[in-house]
């Protein structure tokens, strides 16, 4: 978890596009959403799944049936296995009010920018989930994207909450 | 046994506090019994054509002779059982000292076809329900019929009647053409919700698909054993399908179903919710929370195991709200509410003998 690594030129990730790269013992990642990158451990925080190779998709809520808000804006990655939903920039999970995925912060380290860790928000209608996925950081460089693993932010899942009732069975509410 | 007849205990030993039936029912002692209620016009369909009265009624699942049907004990020599309200009242609400009684009449006008005479048939009912047992005992709160076929009709039927002070639910046979969340039904819902009005989905019902989701069974044992598959169905679709977003005001009860699938059936189905939340996003939130605030469930039949089992069942269930006495008069069953009472924890037992019923009819 030390160091810097350059994981490939900003031209090989094109927007909505992504790569799995392995760094410092670690596979991380590398989503570029709306021209900036961020970085996410490839392992779920839910049962380890390789998350990363999910599918991304768009915000969707509904206030009722039959009403749909498509939010292009947002940019969730569905786990391959149990298909929550994460945000890619924060790693907040959305999808049952007690999980969260945890983001490492891609920043791009170029001449003229640094991609901070944006901590999104956008998907306000819904309740967030227990988990927060594992994010690094990811920067540009003179063109060249740059996966910081100082900066990680580890994975956690909140327990504390309402729905942590008797209701569940042992474990996490009646998980696969 | 002692939801029948208080055998070998009172009263006052099983539960000396107010006690709520949501759920006795009427029958229909003859399609004659309804003349008054018809218009000459109907009366003479009826007559001119030899006509009895719906086929696939209450004996369609209830055998007329069979001990199910009707406790012994409850079963008059001369009449159909709970066919007038002396019957009720000698049997039920005098022995219990009921506070109140939700009072539920199946007479399978969800079987007839014409839809003009479904619906007169329905008022019909309706109107001999409020002149023959509403009016005539305070104690009782009726469930009003609906020709569940033609979803204009229903909600004709709904303002017709919706607003008379007796009524305090609208019968949704279990068994249905269709899956009662479904869009067409939403308007149905929303004028329940306008008139206050409990949806109350209960066990029956005539369709022309099988009463299981594949196939028809060879014996009653097996219809009784598997009829909460249509209670888990019409549960699922009315959560899924958005009708709690449609309407948030809307209460539906779940009569005479069970309540034991319930947890595990919330299992799935939020699991099921986390993974596919994207195809119904107007689910804002587990299915199991939706139906904690949206639904009630009778306890009569129930299917109870040991005490300690069924302790765990009623502790799953997350709420000490989510129950409501029933005797299911005149039905007979083996359910035991002593044993029930028993395994609940002391803070649910008044909430489910009637404060939960209490609250939920606004009775």
């Amino acid at each position: 978890m030390t160091g810097r690594y350059v994981v490939g030129r900003v031209a090989d990730i094109p927007e909505g596009g992504r790569v799995l790269v392995e760094v410092g013992g670690r596979q991380v990642g590398v989503f570029n959403v709306g021209g900036s990158f961020y970085g996410l451990i490839n392992r779920c925080p839910h049962k380890g799944a390789e998350m990363c190779k999910g599918n991304v998709v768009a915000g969707l809520t509904s206030a009722r049936p039959g009403e749909f808000e498509y939010d292009e804006g947002t940019a969730l990655l569905m786990c391959p296995w149990h298909g929550w939903e994460f945000d890619v920039r924060t790693g907040q999970s959305w999808f049952d009010p007690r999980t969260r995925l945890r983001t490492y912060d891609v920043a791009v380290a170029g001449p003229d920018e640094v991609e901070g860790m944006p901590v999104a928000d956008r998907v306000t209608d819904r309740v967030a989930g227990p988990y927060v996925a594992e994010t690094v950081e990811v920067g540009v460089e003179d063109g060249y994207v740059v996966v910081d693993l100082r900066k990680a932010r580890k994975a956690r899942a909140t327990r504390e909450t309402p729905e942590a009732r008797p209701t569940e069975p042992a474990g996490k509410g009646g998980d696969r | 046994m002692t939801t029948a007849l208080l055998a070998g205990t009172t009263r006052d030993e099983l539960w000396p506090d107010p006690v709520i039936d949501c759920d006795v029912h009427a029958n229909v002692p003859s399609l004659e019994a309804l003349f008054p209620y018809l218009s000459r016009h109907w009366v003479a369909w009826c007559t001119e054509r030899g006509w009895h009265g719906p086929v696939g009624g209450v004996n369609l699942a209830y055998p007329p002779g069979s001990d199910r049907s009707c406790r012994p004990e409850w079963r008059p020599a001369d009449r159909p059982p709970a066919s007038e309200l002396g019957l009720l009242q000698q049997h039920v609400l005098d022995p219990w000292r009921v506070e109140r009684a939700i009072l539920t009449c199946y007479y399978a006008v969800d079987a007839l076809r014409h839809p003009d005479w479904a619906a007169a048939l329905a008022r019909a009912v309706n109107d001999w329900l409020v002149a023959e047992w509403l009016d005539r005992d305070p104690r009782l709160a009726g469930t009003l019929v609906v020709p569940a076929r033609d979803p204009a009709a229903m909600i004709e039927e709904i303002h017709r009647v919706g607003d008379h002070p007796g009524f305090v639910q609208v019968l949704l046979p279990v068994r249905h053409a269709a899956l009662w969340g479904q869009r067409q039904f939403h308007p149905v819902f929303q004028a329940m919700t306008e008139h206050g009005l409990v949806a109350g989905l209960h066990f029956g019902g005539v369709t022309t698909d099988a009463p299981s989701s594949t196939g028809y069974s060879s014996y009653y044992v097996e219809e009784y054993a598997a009829e909460w598959q249509s209670f888990t169905a019409q549960v699922t679709s009315l959560v899924s399908e958005g009708v709690f977003q449609v309407c948030p005001e809307l209460r539906v009860s779940v009569l005479e179903g069970g309540f034991t699938w319930l947890p595990v059936w919330g299992w799935r189905m939020d699991k099921e919710w986390k993974g596919l939340r994207r195809e119904v996003p107007w689910l804002d939130r587990r299915p199991l929370e939706i139906i904690r605030e949206h639904m009630r469930f009778s306890v009569a039949p129930a299917d109870l195991g040991t005490r300690e089992q069924t302790a765990t069942v009623l502790e799953w269930l997350g709420s000490d709200d989510m129950l409501m006495f029933a005797t299911d008069y005149p039905h007979g069953y083996d359910d035991d509410i002593a044993q029930l009472l028993a395994a609940a924890p002391p803070a649910m037992r008044p909430r489910l003998m009637a404060d939960t019923a209490r609250d939920w009819y606004r009775l």
